[in-house]
């Protein structure tokens, strides 16, 4: 072996890298084709409820439109029929605000309380309570479904905006309660000590020590319930009665609707306003997004 | 059943059991005004739970807690007149150090000017002026710490409850923070107990040490006394460091003629301070490291040394333990490090019999 | 003083925790108990109570039989022989479609969300803008994604017409009008939104993985791929058994999708139950609840690996 050949191939400082090895490039092409994928629907949504009638008619679905046009936006929000109503998807988005509010607040309040007594204050059958939570909250909704519409019927409120509000209420509550307990049991159990001695009782301690540390998990419960809820086609259906149908069920009647021949943009355009607004959670909301779902998951 | 007027806590019977474990049991503490006194065990010995009881955190099976004379067994903690401050410092992470000091006070429904005085009275003792306005998060270990303390202080309250305050600082804050806790005490004169495993800080604060194991205490006594003269064996063992040597044989004789026999040596107890009267039987002698002595073997004949075989040397900067064999019996002796020694090595070894502890070998009292 | 009154201890948390109780035992052990108390009773559109009203209506398992001879929930006679020498493979029916549906979905779902998380587990660039992209579909409804999916896959005007209009003009894509291929097509759309999710669930778990086992497994010279499935495949078993409960229990609850896509279509070839449930609340209730009875068992035997792992690490 010559010399000096030798001294050529002594490795030292840091070795070269390859530009490009074959590993990344299918690493790559394997993720692009996939976003692709998973891209591909939306971009569809999009550029169909861009078209006006006829480039649907004559075009093909890949391809967009040289003269887009949002009148179908303008229509789905305002004026598509659900079969018997023109009124537009804009009902449903109202309908949904209505439900999705006071259906979030409720439940995460009695939520969090419940989770904290749990945690914090256990009383002499809080275990078993806690028990029959955790199972309850894997109860599958069917079962419940024609159970809730006795129980709203004999409340007075089946089909009503009162109906479909407590349902949602009662569904989120398993869920978000072992959500909370097990996040105040994970906070440090010397805080609460420390607060008792300095005199401070059951609420105090919830609004002036625990509360004001609980974002992350009010985030999550606040994302997982409005997802969840907004999202929902069939408790919209069977509990909140015609005129207060959610959005989904709108939409899906807009789909649906044989009045005057198929408009495709028009369906397109209502889809995309559906789902706007848990896609802007989605988009703001980034970790805690995943968190949120992930809890809600089970639910159900 | 009244406590004594001059006792600040006093605890009688006190049990706690969850479920089948019982965790305290039958526990009578009576701790003098103005006195230090400190819970020392190893982990999950109770002395946490001790510590909640007296300050009403949790509800015992068993037993009454009187502070200051009264009874306050069924009292919320509120109502004790007792300041706590935790291991984990507990401070609220979002209110200010002004917020946190003060919490308790607005709780209560002091006047304004009143809580503003006493946290700034608190603030200056412990240097915190310049912190008052920060948040927990933007603190350092050791000034958390010196919140927490201020934030009971701030009570100003007869009964100072600390649950391993130092425990998760470094050594050097640690030691620090030591000094400053005992000259609080010095100069608030306050009752404090204090919860910690740590023994140099049971030794340095501590009037009296409560060594507790399994819900029990074991003894209750000034720091030299469970130094120099632990009640059993197993406070023997748990106190000091290096631990103390356990050597097993036999006493012969009785009272100042006793002999203890080690292997096939014997040992006068002539100068031994005993607790019980020596009597004849199996027993275990308590000699800690710097209480024996070595010398070179073989330059004269001592009649009170004895022959021991060098085993291992660990030296340890200022001084060196050296391990040693008479027979089949392992102990160990502190000498300075610029003695040497070598493993095979024949020395004399030398009992200071006036320091140490004889054992009933079936009870595991000292004799 | 007084021993305070133990039911008096704590009383704020009593009182604060009482909405929840009730809830919990009036809707979720009440309403389950009457469902399956009651899919054992000849009940009909007008509900019973009393336990002399369900004594007097018990019929046993009447509601379970006259539901599983129901083609619409299952009809299944498996090989049949259509023409004089075909055969064919039948199974149809609400029941099996959901069986086909959470089979397909599980094992789809959760191989390509592990391989996605994999992928996306090689330090590469834009992390963040992958992850968005995979897991936004989850952040829909599923009528929402029903509809984009039943848009795309109709042979009038998606992916058939499109090809066929290029030039292709034999292309043939039609599973939503095909009774036999529907739930495939339902399936694809399911994909499409939840592996993502399983991706997300995966790479969190591939990211809790001790550091020091890739250390070890370098220095040993175990390939990267190697030590994915050898090594880091067995150790993600909680995260799998999780992963599987979530996209079970989701699988078979499944009916907005369907509702969207194909409404049951064509025919009720696309039925599940849940939709079936839904569907006989006034003309079929006894056989409603007791498909929501079944409902309830598959779902216990979904929980069973995870309750295994959770509580059976001592046995
Ligand atoms: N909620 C509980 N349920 C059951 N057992 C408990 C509970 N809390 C504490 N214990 C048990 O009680 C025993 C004493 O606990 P304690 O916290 O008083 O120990 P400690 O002496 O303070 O220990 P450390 O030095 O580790 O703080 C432990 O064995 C512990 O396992
Ligand atoms: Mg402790």
């Amino acid at each position: 072996m010559s010399h000096t050949t030798a001294i050529g191939i002594v490795p030292t400082g840091p070795k070269p890298k390859k530009l490009i090895s074959v590993e990344r490039v299918i690493v790559y092409s394997v993720l692009l084709l996939c976003a692709v994928f998973f891209l591909f629907p939306l971009y569809i949504m999009v550029i169909t409820s861009l078209k006006d009638i006829e480039a649907i008619r004559s075009g093909n679905i890949f391809i967009p439109t040289m003269t887009p046009t949002f009148s179908a936006w303008g229509k789905a929000w305002n004026s598509a029929c659900t079969g018997l109503y023109c009124e537009g998807i804009k009902v449903g988005f109202w309908n949904s605000v209505r439900i999705t509010f006071p259906s979030t607040i409720v439940s995460i309040a009695i939520a969090s309380i419940t989770g904290y007594s749990l945690a914090n204050w256990p009383f002499k059958f809080s275990e078993a309570f806690f028990t029959v939570l955790l199972v309850s909250s894997f109860i599958p909704y069917v079962v419940m479904l024609y159970p809730l519409v006795l129980i709203t019927r004999w409340l007075g409120i089946y089909s009503t905006l009162p109906a479909v509000v407590l349902v949602h209420t009662i569904f989120g509550l398993p869920i978000l309660t072992l959500l909370f307990r097990n996040y105040f049991a994970s906070l440090p159990q010397e805080l609460f000590k420390a607060a008792r001695v300095d005199g401070a009782g059951y609420w105090r301690i919830f609004f002036q020590v625990f509360v004001p540390m609980s974002a992350p998990i009010f985030t999550v419960a606040v994302i997982l319930q409005i997802t969840g809820i907004w999202n929902d086609f069939l408790f919209g259906v069977i509990y909140a009665g015609p005129t207060n149908y959610p959005m989904t069920v709108q939409l899906n009647n807009i789909v649906n609707s044989v009045q005057g021949g198929k408009e495709y943009n028009v369906d397109m355009a209502a889809t995309i306003l559906t789902g706007i607004v848990p896609l802007a959670i989605y988009f703001f909301s980034g970790k805690y997004f995943v968190r949120g779902i992930a809890a809600g998951a089970v639910k159900g | 059943m009244k406590a004594n007027s001059t006792t600040s806590v006093s605890v009688r019977g006190l049990a706690l059991s969850y479920g089948a474990v019982q965790v305290l049991k039958a526990l009578d503490l009576d701790i003098a005004d103005g006195e230090f006194l400190v819970l020392l065990g190893p982990s999950g010995c109770g002395k946490s739970t001790l510590l909640n009881c007296i300050a009403g955190l949790l509800e015992p099976s068993h037993g009454q807690v009187f502070i200051k004379g009264k009874n306050v067994t069924w009292e919320e903690p509120k109502d004790r007149g007792i300041g706590m401050v935790f291991q984990s410092y507990a401070l609220y992470p979002q209110m200010t150090v002004e917020r946190n000091l003060s919490f308790g006070l607005r709780v209560s429904g002091l006047a304004k000017d009143e809580i503003e005085k006493r946290v700034k009275r608190v603030g200056d003792m412990l240097q915190l002026g310049d912190l008052l306005q920060r948040k927990p998060s933007a603190l350092s270990g050791g000034q958390r710490q010196r919140v927490a303390i201020g934030r009971a202080l701030v009570r100003e309250v007869d009964v100072f409850l600390f649950d391993e305050p130092l425990s998760n600082l470094d050594a050097k804050l640690r030691a620090e923070l030591r000094v400053e806790i005992k000259r609080l005490h010095q100069r608030l004169a306050n009752t404090m107990i204090y919860v910690t495993h740590d023994q140099i800080e049971a030794m340095t604060l501590a009037d009296r040490i409560a060594v507790m194991k399994g819900g029990t205490i074991q003894q209750l006594d000034a720091p030299q006394t469970i130094y120099n003269k632990p009640k059993n064996l197993y406070v023997a063992g748990f106190i000091g460091s290096p631990s103390m040597n356990f050597l097993k044989g036999k006493i012969e004789g009785a009272g100042a003629k006793a002999v203890f026999h080690l292997g096939g040596q014997k040992i006068p107890l002539k100068d031994y301070v005993p607790d019980a009267p020596l009597k004849a039987g199996a027993a275990v002698l308590g000699v800690r490291p710097e209480h024996i002595q070595l010398d070179m073997a073989a330059t004269k004949a001592n009649s009170d040394a004895y022959k021991a075989v060098v085993d291992l040397v660990e030296p340890m900067g200022s001084d060196s333990l050296v391990w040693l064999k008479i027979d089949d019996t392992l102990f160990s002796a502190r000498v300075e490090s610029n003695q040497h020694f070598d493993p095979g090595q024949k020395v004399d070894v030398r009992f200071r019999i006036n320091l140490a502890s004889v054992f009933d070998e079936a009870t595991g009292d000292r004799l | 003083m007084d021993r305070p009154n133990p039911l008096f201890r704590n009383l704020s948390s009593k009182i604060a925790s009482l909405p929840m109780m009730l809830i919990v035992l009036g809707v979720f052990v009440g309403g389950t108990a009457w469902t399956v108390l009651f899919s054992f009773t000849n009940i009909r559109i007008l509900p019973l109570f009393t336990p002399r009203e369900w004594i007097n209506g018990y019929v046993g398992l009447a509601n379970y039989d006259r539901l599983f001879k129901t083609d619409r929930w299952m009809d299944c006679p498996g090989l049949t022989k259509i023409g004089t020498e075909a055969w064919q493979w039948k199974c149809a029916g609400a029941l099996p479609n959901v069986v086909t549906y959470a089979v397909l979905s599980i094992i789809l779902s959760i191989s390509i969300g592990f391989l996605l998380a994999v992928f996306m587990d090689q330090k590469i660039r834009m992390e963040g803008v992958f992850r968005t992209i995979y897991l936004y579909p989850f952040a829909l409804s599923f009528i929402v994604t029903g509809h984009v999916w039943a848009w795309i896959l109709s042979p009038e005007y998606g992916l058939q017409a499109a090809v066929r209009q290029l030039g292709w003009t034999s292309f043939s894509f039609g599973w939503i009008a095909d009774r036999q291929m529907v739930m495939y097509a339902i399936v694809i759309a399911g994909i499409w939104q939840g592996s993502g999710f399983v991706m997300a669930l995966m790479l969190a778990g591939l990211r809790g993985i001790d550091e020091e086992i890739w250390k070890a497994a370098k220095i040993d010279g175990i390939s990267t791929w190697r030590t994915y499935l050898q090594i880091v495949l067995p150790m993600m078993k909680p995260v799998m058994v999780t992963t599987f409960v979530i996209v079970a229990s989701g699988a078979v609850r499944i009916y907005d999708l369907v509702v969207a896509i194909t409404d049951g279509g064509p025919g009720i070839s696309s039925d599940v139950p849940t939709r079936y449930i839904y569907q006989n609340f006034s003309a079929n209730l006894g056989q409603s609840l007791a498909a929501s009875t079944c409902m309830l068992v598959a779902m216990a035997f979904i929980l069973i690996p995870w309750i295994r792992m959770e509580f059976g690490k001592k046995g």
